[in-house]
């Protein structure tokens, strides 16, 4: 008697959980065609269009000159190289921060979110070409440094890698510190007290409890970072100097070179998929999961 | 009291102005719109050509901007209905029309008769001439600056950083010019992947002291003013704006690479008889004269020097003066229509090594 009942009930529950799969699946539905019509049907078009001639015909033209050309190459590998050196530098200059912002009082820490912040509201183009008045080689920083004597002649800070990578990191570095700032804000100061407790040194104590705590949102920084660089346009074209070019700055000069479409898509194809491979040996690396669980 | 009359004033005042536009609008619905580059070049052109030859036709014209030919191409392929008249070089109206989304120019509307050689085509009514040039810094050459190419690829006899344009057009020429091409013979040369070869590699003897890449006039009028770099190739007019701004620039018409901008109508264009029309009108030399004032872009239309609509020295500054042409060569579009992509695929090559 009991055995069957608690079976009813078993099924009871089963199918309550059915009911509210299915709720929740109803719930989830117009995103989900949300991400279909926004995301996925324009990625299947420029897929598509990428295999699209000049002369409207199905073709594999737009392949065929990125495998010709040396140029393609190089500028992959130089958005890959920038992209990954801002990502470092975001990291070695944000983490330190968030850290200190993560230990200070909340109040002071507010104030220094608004430092953080400040910048972040202000656009891009003028933040871009502030670094190119401060730092080309009449500007503010060359021309202060040359007349206290501290330079015999000016330094080439922009219109090459180290100008992008300036001005990238500065842009960038908001989107490394706000998610690792809340991750390290929810983690428990009293796990780092009780390693000391058992006598680890504070810096033992950082390494091996702070630390991988922090890691879920620092990967989360380092991704979102790493991913927006790779399409970054205006920066690299202003500071580069022509030095630095980019996939998006190609994509943006073949469509006026051959005015077709194909010609730019299949760039934008190549990049997402050099993109997506990046961060699957990425994931194999480092297990996202496994850091999720710990913390 | 007195603010309160100040208020009735305007408030009549503007009812009275939108009535007026709204009847001569109702009298003549013949409206088109132009879009061209903005900035010091399109304020020349709206004050000295779209409005007076508007109003001489008592039509309305509309401006905008855009962003070259790539736009008019998207415009038409995708039906929309933007704009009617573009403003653009003559290359870009050149492959414009290869691509077949240009209308014809009727030129037994539009009278070329007066125009300089080559200065009008199927699809383009040319309207200033400017040059490219090689410009100098004057704080460090003094007037011994670059006064060939010859002499801007030189980095022992001028050491000092350069900056070229981050798009092939005109380099290449420059580049020949400077390897002891005669002008006469540089598209010769060109005709052929290893004549295109051998300019970019006069470039590449000199890349260590290319010190920027320019992508726009602003730019490179920038470069110079702000002394970035020693000397530039670059647009004559804006080296002679950034000049009166306080820049210490100087060039040479020797390095001159004459080019041309016009007039041309995206296809379909539901006004096309009116824009054909209006085209006609602003070839007129009276408004070619007035638009130099503004900038140091010369006339098309030989008339503006045969009447002297120009005072002789404005006349003097511009690139078509027949004294300034004499030295220059100017710059051919069917040879971009032939090998821009692969000039172009080639130039980003040597630029990424």
């Amino acid at each position: 008697m009991g055995g069957t009942k608690l079976n009813s009930n078993q099924a009871e529950l089963a199918q309550l959980a059915r009911r509210e799969h299915f709720t929740f699946f109803g719930l989830t539905l117009p995103y989900l065609v949300l991400v279909g019509a926004m995301i996925i049907a324009p990625i299947g078009w420029l897929f598509f269009l990428s295999f699209i001639g000049r002369d409207g015909s199905f073709s594999i033209e737009n392949y065929e000159r990125m495998i010709n050309s040396k140029a393609y190459i190089r500028i992959f590998l130089t958005t890959f190289k920038i992209s990954i050196l801002t990502t470092f530098f975001c990291a070695l200059l944000g983490y330190p921060l968030a850290y200190f912002m993560s230990q200070i009082s909340r109040k002071w820490a507010n104030i220094c979110m608004i430092g953080v912040l400040i910048p972040f509201w202000t656009s891009l183009l003028v933040r871009t070409y502030a670094w190119l008045v401060l730092l080309q080689k009449k500007g503010l920083v060359n021309t202060i440094a040359v007349d206290l004597g501290l330079l015999s002649e000016p330094i080439k800070f922009v219109h090459n890698t180290s100008g992008t990578l300036i001005g990238m990191v500065h842009i960038m570095l908001p989107f490394l510190i706000l998610p690792l700032y809340a991750n390290m804000r929810a983690i428990d100061p009293h796990c780092v007290k009780a390693a000391s407790s058992l006598g680890a040194t504070s810096i033992r104590a950082f390494w091996t409890v702070f630390f991988p705590l922090s890691m879920p949102g620092l990967l989360a920084g380092l991704l979102i970072v790493f991913v927006l660089c790779l399409g970054f346009y205006v920066t690299p074209a202003v500071l580069g100097g022509g030095k630095v070019i980019m996939a998006a700055m190609k994509i943006s000069s073949n469509i006026e070179l051959y005015f077709s479409w194909g010609a730019a898509s299949a760039l934008g194809v190549v990049l997402l998929a050099v993109t997506m491979l990046i961060l699957f040996i990425a994931s194999k690396l480092v297990s996202l999961d496994q850091f999720g669980q710990r913390s | 009291m007195k603010s309160f009359c100040m208020v009735k004033k305007v408030a009549v005042a503007a009812f009275l102005l939108g009535f007026a536009s709204f009847s001569t609008a109702s009298f003549a619905d013949e409206t088109l719109r132009i879009v061209s580059w903005g900035g010091a070049y399109q304020k020349g052109q709206s004050v000295g050509i779209f409005q007076p030859a508007a109003e001489a036709m008592g039509i309305t014209v509309k401006e905008d901007t855009y962003g070259g030919i790539s736009d008019v191409k998207l415009m038409v392929k995708s039906g929309a209905d933007k704009f009617d008249i573009f403003s653009s070089g003559a290359g870009g109206c050149a492959s414009g029309g290869a691509e077949g989304i240009l209308e014809k120019l009727d030129y037994s509307v539009i009278d070329v008769s007066n125009h300089l050689p080559g200065m009008y085509s199927d699809y383009c009514a040319g309207a200033d001439i400017f040059s490219v040039v090689a410009a100098w810094n004057t704080e460090t050459y003094g007037d011994n600056g670059p006064r060939s190419w010859a002499d801007f690829f030189d980095v022992e006899k001028f050491p000092g950083t350069r900056a070229m344009r981050a798009k092939v057009d005109s380099q290449l020429e420059a580049a020949l010019l400077a390897d002891g091409v005669a002008k006469e013979d540089i598209y010769k040369v060109l005709d052929s992947e290893e004549g295109i070869d051998r300019a970019l590699d006069k470039i590449r003897s000199i890349k260590p002291h290319i010190a920027v890449w320019w992508t726009s006039g602003a730019q490179h009028a920038q470069l110079m003013k702000d002394g970035e770099v020693d000397m530039t190739t670059g647009w004559n007019g804006r080296f002679d704006v950034a000049k009166l701004d306080g820049a210490k620039v100087a060039y040479d018409w020797k390095t001159g690479i004459m080019d041309w901008e016009g007039y041309g109508i995206p296809k379909g264009v539901k006004n096309k008889d009116l824009a054909m029309k209006y085209i006609a009108e602003m070839m007129k030399p009276e408004y070619m004269a007035e638009f130099a004032k503004y900038i140091t872009y010369g006339p098309t239309n030989k008339l503006v020097y045969e009447l002297n609509l120009m005072e002789e020295a404005r006349a003097r500054q511009m690139p078509s003066h027949p004294d300034n042409a004499k030295h220059q060569m100017t710059l051919r579009t069917d040879w971009y229509a032939k090998w821009r992509t692969i000039a172009a695929e080639k130039y980003t090559e040597m630029m990424t090594e």
